[in-house]
């Protein structure tokens, strides 16, 4: 597939997780954007691996098995980092919820008392 | 058309309706759900990708295990449609405008951006497999596997102390 699909592809999803964060007021819709520009990324970063590894196939060297092994990895280390994130957010999250009763952000902005 | 650009076309037009049904339906149970949908579309892009590791991380970790927590959590709190603040239009339109001006701006940037190659590998390629990933990630990244399960140990108290307030 062309490599401009996908780069238009990963800029309408992390585009619309921008648009969710600016638009919505619940926290936790605000994280899920926060994810969905996270896998954005996640996807464009796959799809250059592959495009450096059918470049360096064109290229006429030999195909050595690591080409591109190292944005794959990337996305798996984003992944880790995501999952640890997630966990701390929804902790505040819940925190927050606990002492105001509600996930609205405009609540917090002031952040004292 | 063949078979790879028909299942392309469907994979991103699930991945983007489900992106849409997540900023835009009311209750977040919905979501959430719709964000699952985002999740498996992706992981069918990395199938296409021959990227197979990633896509069943992809579906083990994001799709079940932080999407089920976001699900969790919103049930705990009971969170429905009356309860959803919502902030007004004019905002709503001056975010989804600014957006889109983000959008028409990288997408203008990128369009002629000159790459080394045009085309990405689709459907082979040994890189995505789990043996070629293992090795690579136990031998040159190993110290990063090590530092991110300290980050893990960190986060899981950061939660249990953030918790017991």
């Amino acid at each position: 597939m062309p490599i401009n699909l996908y780069i238009f592809l990963a800029l309408a999803l992390f585009s619309i997780g921008v648009i969710g964060v600016l638009t919505r007021r619940n926290a936790i819709i605000i994280f899920m954007c926060i994810e969905l520009m996270l896998n954005a990324v996640n996807l464009l970063l796959v799809a250059f691996s592959k495009m450096h590894l059918a470049d360096s196939m064109a290229a006429g060297a030999a195909p050595t098995l690591t080409n591109g092994v190292d944005a794959q990895l990337f996305v798996f280390f984003i992944m880790v980092v995501a999952a640890a994130e997630v966990t701390v957010g929804l902790a505040i999250i819940v925190m927050m919820y606990r002492n105001i009763h509600s996930v609205d952000v405009n609540f917090l902005n002031r952040l004292k008392n | 058309m063949n078979i790879t650009e028909i299942l392309f076309w469907l994979l991103t037009a699930v991945a983007l309706g489900g992106a849409l049904l997540v900023v835009t339906s009311k209750n977040p149970v919905y979501s959430v759900l719709a964000l699952i949908a985002t999740f498996f579309a992706l992981s069918g892009h990395y199938i296409l990708l021959n990227a197979q590791f990633l896509a069943v991380v992809n579906l083990i970790v994001y799709a079940g295990a932080i999407m089920v927590l976001f699900l969790f959590v919103i049930m705990l709190m009971n969170l429905n449609t009356e309860t959803e603040p919502q902030k007004n239009k004019w905002l709503k339109l001056a975010g989804t405008i600014a957006g889109g001006c983000f959008l028409l701006v990288l997408v203008a940037a990128l369009r002629d951006a000159d790459s080394k190659s045009t085309m990405a590998l689709v459907g082979s390629g040994d890189t995505g497999l789990i043996q070629n990933l293992g090795k690579a990630l136990f031998n040159e990244y190993v110290i990063p596997f090590e530092i991110s399960s300290v980050l893990f140990l960190s986060a899981m108290v950061g939660a249990v102390v953030l918790g017991k307030k």
